[in-house]
């Protein structure tokens, strides 16, 4: 990101109102901004959402496709995250290959998702050891206000939770498609929570200001059980071991909000 | 596959599967000044695992418009060699690889004086010869003695371990065997003086309280890494004695 000299005033004065528990934008260190999620906008997805977070926006799709499962796995589907900027989402992007952030995002959403086992991916095999689904799903950055990671993990979350999965059966040798949808095979509802550290204070999903003169974030996910089932310290400050504890507690706390957010989303698609 | 259930990877009396107690770390051997056309270097073999590092810099950045007004750029390269892993490794960058390049980077830079050197840059290029388990830790602390070696200035030294879960117990220093078999892995990089955590990830499903288990667990173990460390530069700069008279 290019250097600015702006953000470092605004980082004195954002350090200074949070030491009274305010944040520029009025919000508590601990409020998230509004939240809504839209799914089953695209209809030639498999599933999709848009969800945003203030003012970002990322759009999520689903899409299935028939492949070759993994070797060592011969008998389940496979999910993959992508992440696209798109370049009006934000003057900082530029068009061409994802670099190390997009990279970097679709990891940790990745992982949120798939450590939480969500999809029962032994459900998404066709022919055992040969054809299995392939479940895409591809964020796009639509909009950058700050805290990408979150709002595209709610995007990517809500877009499988409505998705359902074409019906494929073995005619002779060939694999063929009957025109028959089939629920996801889900199994839990992972959220992904974002903290960013400025000073000495931890703040709940920063926004694109805050994102700008933060010293690092650090996202965790977890299950609806409660467990954690990923994490990720980002950028180049740090934080100490009682800063992680306390992140991580904040973190637990807001993934049941966030969840009742998901929740109301699906309910309202159903 | 078959799925190696048979092979239990800790004993009923907590032995793991290469003979280590649950909290104890493999062998580490840390050398500095390794490379000749480098301006820091370090190898280092953690168990099994072999890594080069080399340190380019403070140099001229380049291309030029990329270098910082108020402070050193930092760039780190983390590769894995075609042949370090089982199956044949395509030498081109994956997306594993962008990522963690960018993560070990996070991880070293709180540690580097970088306003001392404005419009320059560090570039730090990892070479993983052989990989088995927590290739990014082994990174991390060879690649903060590379620094050490080039003399570069640092607030301290990062040193950095993971905490596996394996058949149910938290288990210090995975090696690869524990990792994919493993229900989890938690990698923290540390500079133990500032108790500063400058890189902290984890994949797999842990609780809450495990989860805090593990951060104690992650500090002690960085403190047995930290002072191998410490031994290898202390064996490395020799302390020179002031002349004698008699000389």
């Amino acid at each position: 990101m290019s250097e600015r000299i702006v953000p470092l005033v605004r980082k004195k004065q954002i350090i200074e109102l949070s030491d009274s528990g305010k944040r520029t934008d009025g919000r508590s260190l601990t409020d998230y901004r509004k939240i809504t999620i839209q799914t089953g906008v695209i209809e030639k997805a498999d599933g999709s959402s848009i969800a945003m977070i203030g003012d970002t926006r990322v759009a999520a799709g689903v899409k299935f496709e028939i492949g070759d499962p993994f070797p060592d796995i011969p008998n389940e589907g496979v999910m993959q995250v992508g992440a696209e900027f798109v370049p009006f989402a934000s003057p900082d992007f530029e068009p061409g290959k994802p670099d190390e952030v997009a990279v970097e995002l679709a990891r940790v959403v990745d992982r949120g998702l798939r450590e939480s086992k969500m999809i029962d991916t032994s459900k998404l095999c066709i022919v055992p050891g040969k054809k299995v689904w392939i479940v895409h799903v591809d964020v796009y950055i639509l909009d950058h206000c700050g805290n990408l990671i979150d709002t595209a993990a709610l995007a990517a979350l809500t877009a499988l939770l409505t998705s359902t999965m074409p019906d494929a059966c073995l005619e002779g040798d060939e694999v063929k498609l009957t025109g028959k949808r089939l629920p996801m095979p889900i199994c839990d509802l992972p959220v992904n929570v974002t903290l960013a550290k400025i000073g000495d204070k931890l703040f709940v999903d920063p926004s694109f200001e805050e994102e700008e003169v933060l010293d690092c974030r650090i996202s965790v996910a977890f299950k609806e059980n409660g467990m954690l089932c990923a994490m990720q310290k980002g950028e180049s400050g740090y934080l100490t071991v009682e800063e992680v504890l306390r992140a991580v507690e904040i973190a637990k706390d807001k993934s049941q909000e966030l969840r009742k957010k998901v929740t109301e989303a699906i309910n309202v698609a159903k | 596959m078959d799925k190696s259930t048979v092979t239990k990877l800790i004993s009923d009396d907590g032995i793991r599967c290469d003979g280590r107690k649950v909290d104890e770390i493999r062998p580490i051997k840390f050398q500095l000044g390794v490379l000749k056309n480098t301006d820091g270097s370090a190898y280092v073999e953690w168990g099994r695992t072999k890594i080069l590092v080399g340190v380019m810099g403070p140099r001229e950045s380049h291309p030029k418009h990329l270098a910082l007004a108020d402070r050193a750029r930092i760039d780190a390269f983390y590769r894995m060699a075609s042949f370090s892993v089982e199956e044949w490794k395509s030498p081109a960058p994956s997306r594993r690889e962008v990522e963690l390049s960018k993560v070990i980077r996070e991880a070293l830079q709180p540690a580097v004086f970088v306003e001392y050197f404005p419009r320059t840059s560090i570039d730090i290029f990892i070479e993983v010869l052989q990989a088995d388990g927590s290739t990014r830790c082994a990174s991390i602390s060879a690649a903060s003695l590379a620094l050490v070696d080039a003399g570069i200035p640092m607030r301290d030294l990062v040193s950095s371990i993971a905490v596996g879960k394996v058949e149910g117990k938290l288990v210090l220093d995975v090696q690869d065997k524990e990792d994919k078999a493993g229900e989890s892995d938690m990698p923290m990089a540390y500079m133990p003086t500032k108790n500063a955590v400058t890189l902290l990830q984890m994949d797999g499903q842990i609780t809450y309280e495990e989860f805090q288990q593990s951060m104690e667990m992650l500090k002690k173990g960085c403190l047995e890494v930290y002072k191998k460390q410490r031994e290898a530069i202390e064996s490395h700069f020799k302390v020179v004695e002031p002349a004698s008279e008699e000389a």
